[in-house]
């Protein structure tokens, strides 16, 4: 490892490896831990605009009756609340994490495609510039939500549904490129004696995710080309009285939708298979079997699409088909939390913040997987279809699953970022708050959804208010929490706090525990060897 | 991984192009959205003027971008493992590519042996048919609606199958090219990649033909249900790349007769090559699919 911290000086000065100072770092770069910070701050301003946008819809739905926005408005916010958290948030800072630590982990300088890497984040910023824009049009952004199920977003949908399609064609542009850019870098610039089968599971969550990304993104370009062409171009794809049908359109799009949902979910199993055994300060339980149910999930997940379609009206031998195939995906998902469990007991476990998020995310994404057993079972779905138990189910898993995960993930390596200790105590501060907060946002929801209040709808009966009062003040209180984050970053990125040594962590493995800290600008200037 | 234990790892330096790339697809999203607001519903505005300038600014930023890309590797900046990378990255956007298509025959496919069977009374729908419209007969090509819009279905001989042998050829002719760079044998390779450029081009000519023909005198159109929306979107989309890929062909024409290339260093080439027969490959199911069966 004596390569790694000398420095490899080139013949001339156009090959500084240093960056340059002011913007241009920041519009030029082509370092993976800079395109990596970009990411994070992205997806971090996302989470909190997409956060203002469910306050907004809390707010009203704190009371029954129509409260402070129009319908209208309300349905505006469901949409781009949706849409920039997946889009905009999760995925981003996904895509983020894998930028600072996939080539850290693997013995790289840099990712394979340094210049295309670039590109696809700042694409981002300008397509959620168009997204957000729209809102102020008149007529509004789209209001059909982030589904966009034809005819809402044919035939009923507004006219700014032409800068939705293009803003998510840009977007999906960008992750699709930075999806070849992770499989690529992890296919072809792993470190001499880095075999697969020795791959940190991180780096296996995320090359299965990027395969993911770029089979399904381009579906999800075609569903809205077709959406545009629809409702612009007269074509009939989703349109009966033209030979089409509504349903194919719910068909594309699932198609892409489900496998999305494991490219929000794959990393988060990666981040958690690091953390656990660092904190438990025993290796991973079952690393192959955690690989294999990794890869298993994914290629289910091309096959279970239509059970977010079970009520409209297909063949029963298709809802069985898509009912049990959907059930499969829990055994390879057992797999992994009996995994984190084995890995955990009798270890010397201790509890620091990472820990403590990694820990909230087994036991709530646990049960945002158990309500998700629950919502495959097609009978019973007939029930909770649209309500708000879809609603509490998909926040379990993407609030408390990924965003849980990535938030473990940021206490985890920054200091293996900026060299210091973030603010231990603003950290704990952070968790207790958000964990308490968001099982009082979330948890009451299945109870109102079970007793059939319906989702996305801007007022509600009666019976509903007590939950709705509690739900909303949960809502508040977890949107509050977010701002000690903001507070304990912000104060990370000037460098505040104890310098921290390169292995931050007592019973932390891996490669990008062998650098210093902060990690040099470029890490590894020739390969380190893996023995 | 043998060779890279000897390579020291090639970073690339900072670049401004990637920054006008975004800003070239940030022009071509908002102009290409308010563009067919404006030509659809009729409105005045700015649309047109900004997809223009977006698209003027990407193929700046690509003239750029591969004029520094070129001379790195010229100068000989680029080594094994960067070569593979690029390999790598190519072939994962080409089965992106064929996803994009995945899409639209899975939309092909849904309609014709599902939506069209459903809407005649199949399956559990006897009685959507009976109360929707009762009069419609579900058979493929869909040239009548449940609607009532009637049109022609395009046959498969005539132009299709002369489309189909020219790209047929095009797509032997092209790796005979490939064969005579990898021979070193320069007249070979610009004559085979010239008529293979020539193939494409007769391609592209003979699909417009192709349109104008089934717009007047067949009155197929995009608006004519689904037959038309599908055949137009995937013969559509497939002329696109048919278009792109014949630019990728002329500019390494160009690149050849400037003496670029060499049987160990010719990643674009490939990459153009590749995307060929990648759209050949498209058109053959393209031709199986909307026109023969």
């Amino acid at each position: 490892m004596s390569s790694v911290a000398e420095e490899v000086h080139h013949d001339d000065d156009h090959h500084d490896h240093h960056h340059t100072p002011g913007i241009k770092r920041w519009l030029y770069t082509t370092n993976h831990k800079d395109i990596g910070t970009l990411y994070l701050w992205f997806a971090f301003i996302m989470f909190l605009v997409g956060g203002a946008m469910a306050m907004v819809i809390r707010a009203e739905l704190f009371q029954p009756g129509m409260q402070i926005v129009e319908p209208n408005f309300f349905n505006q916010m469901t949409t781009v609340h949706g849409l920039v958290m997946v889009f905009g948030a999760v995925m981003p800072a996904f895509t983020g994490l894998a930028n600072w630590m996939v080539p850290m982990m693997i013995g790289a300088p840099d990712m394979a495609l340094p210049r295309m890497n670039n590109w696809s984040f700042w694409i981002l910023p300008f397509a959620f510039l168009i997204l957000l824009s729209s809102l102020f049009l008149e007529g509004g952004g789209p209001n059909f939500g982030w589904t966009f199920y034809a005819p809402l977003s044919t035939t009923f949908s507004n006219d700014s549904t032409a800068l939705f399609v293009f803003s998510v064609h840009i977007m999906g542009a960008s992750s699709i490129m930075g999806a070849i850019n992770v499989i690529v870098t992890i296919m072809n610039m792993r470190a001499p004696g880095m075999t697969y089968m020795k791959m940190p599971m991180f780096v296996w969550t995320w090359f299965i995710t990027a395969f993911l990304l770029i089979a399904v993104m381009p579906v999800l370009a075609g569903a809205v080309t077709m959406v545009l062409t629809d409702k612009f171009f007269g074509t009939s794809f989703f349109n009966a009285a033209g030979g089409g049908d509504p349903v194919m359109f719910q068909h594309i799009f699932w198609f892409f939708g489900h496998p999305e949902v494991y490219i929000m979910i794959l990393p988060a199993f990666g981040i958690i298979s690091h953390i656990v055994p660092a904190f438990a300060r025993k290796p991973l339980f079952g690393y192959a079997s955690m690989v294999y149910a990794t890869a298993s999930i994914a290629l289910l997940s091309f096959i279970v699409w239509a059970h977010h379609m079970f009520t409209t009206g297909m063949p029963v031998v298709a809802e069985l088909f898509f009912m049990i195939a959907t059930m499969l995906i829990s055994v390879p998902t057992g797999v992994k939390v009996f995994n984190w469990v084995a890995t955990m007991w009798r270890g010397a476990m201790t509890f620091e913040v990472p820990m403590l998020f990694a820990l909230a995310f087994i036991v709530l994404f646990t049960i945002g997987g158990l309500s998700g057993l629950m919502l495959a079972i097609t009978p019973v779905d007939f029930q909770y279809h649209d309500t708000y138990f879809v609603v509490a189910h998909f926040h379990y898993v993407l609030v408390t699953g990924a965003i849980f995960s990535i938030m473990a993930a940021a206490y985890y390596w920054l200091p293996k970022w900026t060299g210091k200790m973030f603010d231990i105590k603003l950290a704990q501060w952070h968790f207790w708050c958000s964990l308490i907060s968001v099982n009082l946002l979330f948890f009451p929801m299945h109870f109102v959804g079970l007793a059939g209040m319906p989702r996305r709808i801007p007022d509600y009966a009666l019976q509903f208010a007590d939950f709705n009062k509690w739900i909303s003040l949960g809502g508040f209180a977890f949107g509050l929490s977010q701002l000690i984050f903001l507070a304990l970053l912000i104060k990370a990125c000037r460098k505040k706090g104890d310098s921290v040594p390169a292995r931050v962590w007592e019973g932390a493995e891996g490669l990008e525990w062998e650098v210093p800290s902060p990690a040099p600008y470029h890490t590894f200037e020739t390969p380190p060897v893996i023995k | 991984m043998s060779d890279q234990q000897v390579e020291k790892y090639y970073v690339p330096d900072q670049s401004p192009w990637p920054f006008v790339g975004a800003v070239a697809l940030f022009l071509i999203a908002v102009g290409a959205g308010n563009f067919v607001i404006e030509t659809t519903k009729g409105t005045e505005g700015y649309g047109g003027i900004t997809l223009i300038v977006g698209l003027l600014t990407l193929f700046v930023m690509l003239f750029g971008w591969f004029r520094d890309q070129i001379n790195e590797s010229m100068s000989g900046m680029h080594g094994v493992q960067l070569g593979r990378s690029y390999r790598q990255g190519m072939s994962w956007f080409i089965f992106s590519e064929v996803m994009f298509f995945a899409a639209f025959f899975g939309a092909l496919f849904y309609a014709r042996n599902i939506a069209m069977p459903w809407l005649g009374g199949d399956s559990n729908n006897a009685m959507t048919h009976e109360v929707l419209w009762p009069g419609f007969e579900a058979v493929w090509p869909l040239v009548t609606t449940p609607g009532g819009t009637t049109t022609e279905a395009m046959g498969w001989g005539g132009l299709p199958l002369y489309n189909t042998i020219i790209l047929l050829v095009s797509s032997v002719t092209c790796h005979f090219a490939h064969v005579g760079l990898e021979e070193g044998n320069r007249k070979k390779l610009i004559v085979f990649l010239g008529v293979t450029i020539l193939l494409g081009c007769g391609f592209l000519v003979l699909q417009v033909e192709e349109y104008i023909h089934a717009y007047r005198e067949m009155g197929l159109m995009l608006t004519s249900g689904t037959y038309g929306s599908t055949f137009f979107m995937l013969t559509g989309f497939h002329g696109l790349h048919v278009t792109l890929g014949t630019l990728l062909l002329i500019i390494m024409f160009l690149r050849i007769l400037k003496g670029h290339f060499t049987p160990k260093n010719q990643f674009a080439f490939m990459a153009a090559s590749w995307y060929w027969h990648f759209v050949d490959v498209v058109w053959v199911g393209l031709f199986m699919f909307v026109y023969i069966l």
